[in-house]
């Protein structure tokens, strides 16, 4: 679990969806030239990094690309590294996107898991995100997905939309556990400023739920999905069981190093974080030029690392080692130290285990406020 | 002695008295225009800031007058507070004269009056000056009325100037000479020096600022300081020119500086008499007082390993400001701090700033007491100016305040609002006189602990900054007190406790529940806040837990943008103290005494 991953970023899309501030552009023109670049990227960096064992395609939208140009750059990934023979590699699709021969190749080239962003089974809701499939298409897609094989796929939900009744949500939860899915992410819609989204709401055209109802639609969610027998094992995120965990997601939680390759990618060696320029243009141009395509790199301190370690551990049922709590409240004294656990354990925020601080349920819920304290 | 002329500028706050003290040291050429720093007498950056003289400085400025003779001119600079009116009745005390500085679109305002009365105690003679004649809004007619009618001075004396434009200002340092009189004194008389301020320099210890009125210092000497007798040997004299110039001898009639190596400038106190020791003289100078703080706050330092950085710095900044007290303290909530005693709520404000702009420290300061008097059924009398030194309510036969009388002056048709306010605040025994025209003056007596919290504020938003005030503590009066404590979950808050008046106690407790459910951030876990008396729950109120607040997604690997999200709350949270287990913003502090109106 502590090998590096390696993240892949495709930055096109049909259409931007209004909630999202990922990187992408609607423009499919540079795909080709784009695909090359990757290819020139991973090489610049096989000095770097050397294995991998989890692969990740996200975007953007990586079911843009065509299987033969997916499959190149897997080639060309295990022409540059070693990738170990039981990696996890992943690919975002799109339903709607991906028909049973895309799906058939992909499983072919060696993805062995699929991360499918259905959002929601309500039809209104999937009008309110913008987003290009129907109802129909979602549940195709998860038929096809099963149908070439895939045993390892994880549904990517969101909820906390405004004007969403409960029922809705609950409804969308229940059909997506009538599929089995080995993996659940289930997102709290939060706006972003660039996004037409969060310009609808700086505009008042709609609230986002209270505190108190975001709590209740949170803790409802982690209910239902640990009550069907999921782990509740990060603020978002649901697995069937061990196994069927997110290992590459997991890396960022565990403060592990991944490469990230394409524009806006990121990348994390331990101690040195670096990014790539946010515009395809600019980061072809790098590229042509046999240059790195970073924007900007940073060196973290230790309180830095400290800080990332806590904010990223607590966000998992994992938590964080109690020794690194001592190190980050070195201004408490022992006796405060002890008095703000107590008082975590007793709101049924954190236990401590084996050494361990970890955040019950409704701790992930306060994640960022317990990182804060701890 | 016939060619030296001590003065002072003295005005309302914002009349531009630092601007007009920076004019005429530029135009006597003690400074080249280049490295002229605007407003030279001002030098600590939190005075340039806030506008506000702080504490006095001295300058002799050279000046060739149209009689073709050289002059001395000291200009001895005051502070433009109330909270400091004795440092500036020892400035006056120093000088023949005075430039009576007035607005010329504000007019005569509360301190301009008072100013004129101390100037008047001493005998000075008064230049009234009108200011920024410059301004639209300037109405000069008006004021020349004013210092008529208002200030009893001969309106035809008056000189007009704009400090800002550099326009008058020859005329005044002529007025100077030629109106204010040359100091008297006889050189060869035992030596009697006034002491007006004080300063410390970490080379050469405390550097003494005095008027020699009679004899003569020279370095060698043996000084006497009249208050506690204690002796020195004089290292250096001199006079203040941009910086130190030293001179063989200072004698009658000059302001000059003298080394003696005295540690600390607590050792010398403001007013007192330097006199030789070997040939003193008679009696010490008039009108020396021992300044009293009147204001008492306690300090801690948010983190506790900070508490000899603080000890630190408290005593560096001692060497600097007499006025202000501290000895140790602890608060069962707050840890180990001190206890310091301040001129009054503005020296307060000054003093936090400069302990964490200067000193770097990030500290707490308890809700500001006055020193309140009980008289305990065994006869005896305690005197506290910290609520958690409040006496057992059944042992206590008399509880008295300290009193002061304010003095305010307002155009007429704010009188109302004014005097609701003073009712508000407790005041008694009112007088009502007019000015003006239009102009009111009034007296109030008011509890001491009413005026130093918000009154200030209140008052120049009910005159609508219109209004000017000022104020002399009077007596102690016999008073309903309580003890008002804060309980947060529980716990007792001793640094939020209050004294307050019984008939004010309840509403003062709301208040106080109210403004810290302003103050303290939403946290963990549900905050109840409640004020008691006596074990009496007089207001409660709650803050509700957090229930969620984490970002649903933090991958695609970005972390740098969420850590530089937390790394700014953190920040935020460092100038949060943690008690028990509820971190409470330094602001709450201050803010019980808040009142509903803001």
């Amino acid at each position: 679990m502590t090998r590096p991953g390696l993240y892949v970023h495709v930055p096109f899309c049909e259409k931007k969806c209004a909630y999202c501030n990922f990187y992408s552009v609607t423009s499919l023109n540079d795909i080709p030239e784009y695909v090359n670049a990757i290819l020139k990227e991973l090489s610049l960096y096989n000095r770097d990094f050397s294995y991998f064992d989890t692969i990740y395609f996200g975007g953007g939208t990586p079911s843009l690309l065509s299987a033969a140009a997916l499959s190149d750059v897997l080639i060309h990934v295990r022409k540059t590294f070693t990738i170990a023979a039981d990696a996890e590699i992943t690919a975002e699709i799109n339903p709607g996107d991906a028909d049973l021969h895309f799906l058939v190749s992909l499983r072919q080239m060696g993805v062995n898991r699929l991360n499918i962003g259905i959002q929601s089974f309500d039809e209104d809701i999937l009008r309110f995100l913008d987003r290009r499939h129907t109802r129909e298409q979602a549940i195709q897609s998860i038929e096809q997905a099963r149908a070439a094989g895939f045993d390892n796929i994880g549904l990517d939900f969101m909820y906390g939309i405004p004007d969403h009744s409960l029922l809705s949500w609950k409804g969308t939860l229940s059909q997506a556990l009538s599929f089995h899915p080995e993996h659940l992410s289930c997102y709290q819609l939060s706006l972003e400023s660039d996004t037409p989204l969060g310009r609808r709401h700086q505009n008042n055209e709609f609230a986002l739920p209270g505190e108190d109802e975001q709590a209740e639609l949170f803790m409802l969610t982690s209910d239902i999905l640990t009550g069907a027998g999921y782990l509740h094992y990060e603020v978002s995120n649901f697995a069937r069981d061990d196994r069927c965990k997110s290992r590459h997601n997991q890396k960022y939680w565990r403060h592990v190093p991944y490469l990230g390759i394409g524009p806006a990618a990121h990348s994390f060696s331990g101690q040195r974080r670096w990014w790539n320029h946010r515009s395809v243009k600019q980061y072809l141009l790098d590229l042509r030029e046999d240059r790195r395509p970073l924007e900007a790199s940073e060196t973290l301190t230790l309180s830095q690392q400290r800080l990332e370690a806590s904010f990223l551990g607590l966000r998992t049922g994992e938590g964080i080692p109690l020794k690194h709590f001592s190190e980050q409240q070195e201004d408490m004294s022992p006796r405060e130290r002890e008095k703000v656990l107590e008082l975590l354990v007793q709101q049924g925020l954190i236990v401590i285990q084996d050494g361990f601080l970890k955040p019950t349920r409704r701790g992930l819920a306060v994640a960022d406020r317990l990182a804060l304290m701890l | 002695m016939e060619n030296i002329r001590n003065f002072s500028i003295i005005a309302h706050i914002d009349h531009g008295k630092s601007t007009l003290a920076d004019r005429l040291i530029q135009h006597t050429g003690v400074v080249n225009e280049r490295n002229f720093k605007d407003q030279i007498l001002d030098n600590m950056d939190i005075e340039r800031e806030r506008g506000i003289t702080i504490k006095s400085q001295a300058i002799c400025l050279p000046y060739k007058a149209r009689d073709g003779k050289t002059y001395m001119l000291n200009l001895i600079d005051t502070p433009g507070h109330v909270d400091f009116s004795y440092e500036v009745s020892r400035s006056l005390a120093s000088c023949e004269g005075v430039l009576l500085l007035i607005d010329a679109a504000q007019g005569v305002q509360a301190q301009t009056l008072a100013n004129l009365y101390l100037a008047m105690e001493h005998d000075l003679e008064i230049i009234p000056v009108i200011n920024k004649i410059d301004l639209p809004s300037a109405d000069v007619e008006r004021v020349i009325g004013q210092i008529d009618a208002e200030l009893g001075l001969d309106a035809d004396s008056h000189l007009q100037c704009s400090a800002k434009e550099g326009i008058g200002i020859e005329e005044i340092l002529e007025a100077v000479v030629e109106r204010i009189p040359p100091p008297e004194g006889d050189p060869e008389a035992p030596l009697a020096a006034l002491i007006f301020d004080a300063n410390y320099d970490p080379f050469r210890g405390t550097v003494i600022h005095c008027r020699i009125f009679t004899g003569q210092v020279k370095a060698g000497d043996t000084i006497r300081l009249m208050f506690n007798n204690a002796l020195y040997r004089v290292e250096e004299v001199g006079h203040f020119l941009l910086t130190r110039e030293k001179r063989d001898r200072i004698s009658a009639g000059e302001v000059g500086y003298i080394i003696a190596g005295v540690k600390t400038v607590s050792d010398v106190h403001t007013g007192d008499t330097i006199t030789l020791d070997n040939r003193p003289c008679a009696k010490a100078l008039p009108g020396f007082k021992e300044v009293k703080p009147v204001v008492f706050a306690s300090i801690y330092p948010i983190a506790s390993d900070d508490y000899e950085d603080l000890a630190d710095s408290l005593e560096k900044f001692k060497l600097n400001d007499a006025s202000f007290i501290y000895q140790k303290d602890s608060s069962v909530a707050l840890g180990q701090g001190f206890r310091c005693g301040f001129l009054g709520l503005l020296h307060l404000d000054i003093v936090q700033e400069r302990l964490e702009r200067e000193y770097d420290l990030s500290i707490i300061l308890s809700v500001p007491s006055v020193r309140y008097r009980f008289t305990l059924k065994n006869g005896g009398v305690l005197e506290v100016d910290n609520p958690s030194h409040h006496p057992d309510p059944a042992s206590i036969a008399k509880s008295e305040e300290p009193y002061i009388r304010a003095t305010m002056m307002m155009p007429e048709r704010y009188l109302g609002s004014v005097m609701k306010l003073c009712m508000d605040k407790r005041g008694a025994n009112s007088t009502l006189s007019y000015t003006g025209p239009g102009r009111v003056e009034l007296l109030y007596e008011m509890p001491l602990a009413e005026v130093i919290f918000d009154f200030y504020d209140r008052f120049k938003s009910v005159t609508q900054g219109y209004g000017s005030f000022d104020y002399d503590i009077i007596d102690y009066r016999e008073s309903q007190l309580v003890l008002l404590d804060i309980l947060v979950n529980g716990e007792k808050v001793d640094a939020l406790s209050q004294i307050v008046h019984r008939e004010r106690a309840r509403a003062r407790g709301l208040l106080a529940c109210e403004r810290l459910k302003e103050e303290i951030p939403r946290q963990m876990f549900k905050i109840a806040i409640q004020g008691v008396i006596g074990g009496e729950i007089v207001s409660r109120t709650t803050i509700s837990a957090f229930r969620k607040d984490v970002t649903a997604k933090c991958y695609g690997g970005d972390i740098t943008r969420k850590r530089k999200l937390l790394e700014k709350q953190k920040k935020g949270k460092k100038r949060m103290k943690m008690i028990g287990s509820v971190s409470i913003p330094q602001s709450a502090f201050l803010s019980v005494l808040r009142s509903e109106t803001e």
